[in-house]
């Protein structure tokens, strides 16, 4: 079975790197983890996710571009601010976007 | 007309960790329900219990408001900016977690569980920078509405990031009062802490919640003497 595919996006890579074990945790999601916009492009460019994770030190300018290029790409994978930083509201911020 | 959503407390979510017992208004961790998401800006209001001795090893934050109130005991914090703290029965806590911090919390007494509420709201700013404080609040007046949160650093009680105000208030048996909302696009969740009260003669159990909005105020009457929080807080952000 195909696992959903989540790309998370944030500044601080501690934090970033502890919301994809998180997601890792569950058997039928994977996380890919980005630091920059210019590093969650090259992402992007090279494969479509299911769900995209607007972490800290993103700011609205940076996921508006973001946007554009997978406007670009024809993607029309959801763009999801993250908050909270852990597992707290992790999971259900997933189940939202991808309409569990 | 005003709207209202009534959450009774035997309908929150439940974990049993052993050492953490906690009760989950709102969608949290492995509880999830798509109904119980939020109330407005209000994400996370948890019952927790924390056995002697035990606690929250350190774990990460970011891009939301805090807010720690002890019931009974204290718990040991200490942060990634520095701060190490006490906090017990009778304070407050608050961080903005912004940009990203990094805390744990540890019930430092072996011999005492401690009770606390947890409490996240959405900020109205992300990527702040992180802030903490502490301070105490007033428990010993009676039978008015305590402010203890607001968005004004010059304010009483603690601030953040969210056009948010929280109120305390122990209330003795037949006691009525008006709570006058400061933002009348804002809502107010009613958390009861002990006893019995009617919010527009709807009546509320100990740890029942109840969500009001759509007005510009309404009537909390104790029906036994009772304790509760008033949680303002924005319902479109």
């Amino acid at each position: 079975m195909q696992k959903i595919e989540i790309l998370i996006i944030g500044t601080n890579e501690p934090i970033v790197k502890t919301i994809a074990r998180l997601i890792d945790k569950k058997d039928q999601w994977h996380a890919a983890t980005a630091f920059s916009l210019n590093d969650a492009l090259e992402h992007c460019y090279a494969k479509a996710y299911h769900l995209i994770l607007i972490g800290a030190g993103i700011d609205d300018r940076q996921e508006e571009v973001l946007k554009l290029h997978l406007e670009k790409l024809q993607q029309d994978t959801p763009v999801v601010k993250h908050y909270g930083g852990g597992s707290g509201l992790l999971y259900a911020e997933i189940y939202q976007a991808i309409g569990k | 007309m005003a709207q209202t959503v009534l959450h009774p407390a035997n309908t929150r979510g439940a974990a049993d960790h052993g050492w953490l017992k906690s009760f989950h208004s709102f969608s949290f961790a492995g509880y999830y329900n798509p109904e119980r998401i939020h109330f407005g800006a209000l994400r996370v209001l948890n019952d927790d219990f924390v056995t002697g001795g035990m606690g929250f090893g350190e774990h990460p934050h970011d891009n939301m408001e805090i807010i720690s109130i002890p019931l009974e005991g204290e718990l040991q914090h200490k942060d990634s900016m520095g701060n190490v703290a006490t906090i017990k029965a009778g304070e407050i806590q608050v961080m903005s977690a912004g940009t990203g911090i990094y805390h744990s919390e540890y019930n430092s007494d072996p011999n005492h569980p401690a009770k606390f509420l947890q409490i996240w709201v959405f900020p109205n700013q992300r990527n702040v920078a992180p802030r903490y404080d502490q301070i105490n609040i007033d428990k010993d007046t009676r039978n008015e509405f305590i402010q203890i949160l607001s968005p004004n650093a010059d304010d009483a009680g603690v601030w953040i990031y969210q056009d948010a105000w929280f109120n305390l208030a122990n209330f003795d048996k037949s006691t009525s009062r008006t709570y006058t909302l400061n933002k009348k696009e804002n809502g107010v969740y009613v958390f009861v802490l002990s006893g019995r009260l009617e919010v527009n003669g709807q009546p509320l159990a100990i740890r029942d919640g109840l969500g009001i909005w759509d007005t510009d105020s309404f009537e909390v009457k104790a029906a036994e003497n009772a304790e509760f929080l008033l949680m303002e807080v924005p319902m479109k952000f």
